[in-house]
């Protein structure tokens, strides 16, 4: 029973990092509908802001977590600007193959900058593991939990109450009903980007506190994960990316504890294609007829 | 009246092929080229058939599919388990191997060629991740540690595969049943409605290009001295797909033209893998940006031949229409 809980622990620990990078994802694919394939280097890009802020400036890891969030939306706005919004009427073949330039570009454009070589990351975490039950719940788990639940409300509390919530939501039902209703499209994609990049930026300063070694390309594995955790719930949906992401860290604790660890970045997948032969549209998703 | 000419340059191309082979083989033979020269003509070789394969699924049908190296793991190992573990000659290895290939492409394009555009995208990119995690835990192929494959393979082996693919696939595309694939890529519920079986002929089109793609596996193992699930992760299907894209989705030329140029540039920057990875980026990015259609576009190479000819029957579409 107590590893069982241990286990849902580590699950929800791991789940929350995937969501809150999956939330990127979804509100992306929901308002540009693009797969935005270069979000898991930027989820790298933000764990090694995180780590020069804390080790060169010694920075607590709160500023580091807040600098590492603003730079990272910034990189995002610049990423759309360049590469996303010149190929906004094009195919989207053309759109994806873009997307998958722009992360073999940052990725080896990181690499070349500063080596391959993996980097240990600076334990700042204040808080003490906490015994509850005899369940051992570690400083580092509480924090990603503290961070994801924060965001995820600041998310919905952007989305539901502020007027870029709303131009988002206008934006992502009718691109074309929008900008006649006098919605500024460009702005509004920008802050998509901007809020989608500052979570996964978040997403790779506790990934980093959590796994204590960063590397270059270590936003491949998890910006693919993240990316089943949003079809899981449904793409274009912002509970969907939540409840997929906490679904998707469960279940890959539990394939681990079961002594499949090698089979763990398998589970994933076989998850993506169950869940999209049998529920294409995700948990949360509607099903929508295609016109002609 | 018009199919007669086709057949004529059809056969003028074969033939030239074979020429070109054989005065490849006299060079080899004579050692005018030497073993980095013939080596890079057998990656130019296997990057054709990879190449090509993957134009049929994607520029032919529009069947978006990332994850072509998984059939390409799949043949490798295969052809490897024949050769090394059971002892047969290499030949049975190339088509047993093309088989096995073929079949998973079936097994695997049933259930998922149902899905679309970016969701047929993700699926088949899962697909070629499960390839490699399970190849990852078998330890009767090595496991994590990899194969060792005994160089086998022959310029005569290359020159005919790559023919043989080629020719295969450009009947196919001829065909009635290639213009059905057409169709399905141009609109694929209008196809539907014309009496176009298109799940038959997504599955077949996937079936046929995974084939070929075991074949280039076949080729690649026994290139490579060692196999590694690792050669074979999605970056290697994202180089194979943007062999077909640069080239020009729906332009076998280009495909081709796309696999010889970038095996020649790839080979060259090998020394200096960083940089060849952000050049590698940075073209794929600009390339999309500026001439999003590719090299060739949809036209195939002898179109430039024939000018003036095409004003009155051909269709002069250069935008592609896939995905």
């Amino acid at each position: 029973m107590e590893q069982l809980i241990q286990q849902i622990v580590n699950g929800i620990s791991l789940g929350s990092i995937y969501a809150l990078i999956a939330l990127g994802y979804t509100m992306v694919y929901g308002i540009v509908k693009l797969i935005n394939f270069a979000h898991g280097d930027v989820f790298m890009v933000g764990a090694f802001i995180g780590f020069y802020s804390i080790s060169y400036f010694h920075l607590g890891i709160f500023p580091a977590l807040i600098i590492s969030m603003a730079a990272c939306a910034v990189f995002g706005m610049l990423i759309e600007r360049i590469a996303y919004k010149p190929l906004r009427n094009a195919t989207r073949i053309a759109a994806l193959i873009t997307a998958i330039g722009v992360s073999l570009f940052i990725e080896y454009g990181t690499i070349y900058l500063r080596g391959a070589q993996p980097q240990a990351y600076p334990n700042v975490v204040p808080l003490h593991d906490l015994k509850i039950f005899g369940v051992v719940i570690s400083g580092q788990s509480i924090l990603i939990l503290a961070v994801s639940i924060i965001l995820m409300v600041l998310l919905q509390f952007i989305v539901h109450r502020t007027k870029i919530g709303k131009a988002m939501r206008a934006v992502s039902h009718d691109m074309d009903a929008a900008k006649l209703m006098g919605i500024n499209v460009n702005n509004t994609i920008s802050a998509t980007f901007a809020i989608g990049s500052a979570l996964a930026g978040a997403a790779g300063v506790i990934f980093g506190m959590y796994y204590t070694t960063i590397d270059p390309l270590m936003g491949i594995i998890p910006g693919l994960k993240a990316f089943v955790a949003a079809v899981l719930g449904g793409i274009g949906i912002i509970p969907g990316a939540m409840v997929g992401g906490l679904l998707l860290g469960v279940i890959e604790s539990f394939v681990s504890a079961a002594g499949f660890s090698l089979w763990r970045d398998g589970v994933a997948f076989v998850v993506l294609i169950l869940i999209l032969l049998l529920r294409p549209a995700g948990l949360f998703g509607k099903n929508v007829k295609e016109k002609v | 009246m018009n199919g007669m000419k086709h057949t004529k340059g059809f056969w003028l191309s074969i033939v030239l092929a074979v020429v070109i082979g054989i005065v490849i083989q006299f060079l080899i033979n004579g050692e005018i080229l030497d073993s980095f020269y013939t080596n890079t003509l057998y990656l130019i070789g296997i990057n054709i058939i990879l190449a090509v394969s993957l134009h049929l699924i994607i520029g032919i049908t529009g069947q978006f599919s990332i994850g072509h190296a998984g059939f390409l793991a799949v043949g490798a190992y295969t052809s490897a388990i024949i050769t090394m573990k059971l002892g047969m000659p290499f030949p049975v290895a190339i088509i047993v191997a093309g088989i096995v290939a073929a079949i998973a492409g079936l097994i695997i394009g049933i259930p998922t060629l149902r899905l679309r555009g970016d969701y047929l995208a993700i699926a088949t990119l899962g697909f070629g991740e499960i390839m490699r995690i399970i190849f990852l835990n078998m330890n009767y192929v090595g496991g994590a540690s990899g194969m060792s494959v005994t160089h086998m393979v022959t310029w005569p082996w290359v020159i005919s595969c790559v023919i043989i693919t080629i020719v295969v696939i450009t009947n196919f595309t001829n065909s009635r049943h290639g213009r059905a694939c057409i169709a399905i890529r141009e609109n694929e519920i209008a196809a539907d409605a014309m009496g176009i079986n298109t799940t038959f002929y997504k599955v077949v089109a996937f079936v046929i290009g995974a084939f070929f793609a075991g074949v280039a596996g076949a080729l690649y193992a026994h290139n490579f001295y060692i196999i590694q699930p690792t050669n074979f992760g999605f970056l290697k299907s994202f180089d194979i797909l943007i062999l077909v894209v640069l080239g020009g989705l729906g332009s076998m030329s280009g495909a081709v033209i796309a696999a010889i140029l970038l095996t020649i540039i790839s080979t060259y920057l090998s020394n200096y893998p960083e940089v060849r990875m952000v050049i590698y980026s940075l073209v794929l990015i600009v390339m999309m940006l500026f001439r999003p259609q590719g090299l060739m576009g949809t036209k195939e190479i002898t179109a430039f031949f024939k000018v003036g000819k095409t004003a009155k029957g051909g269709v002069q579409n250069d935008k592609h229409t896939v995905a």
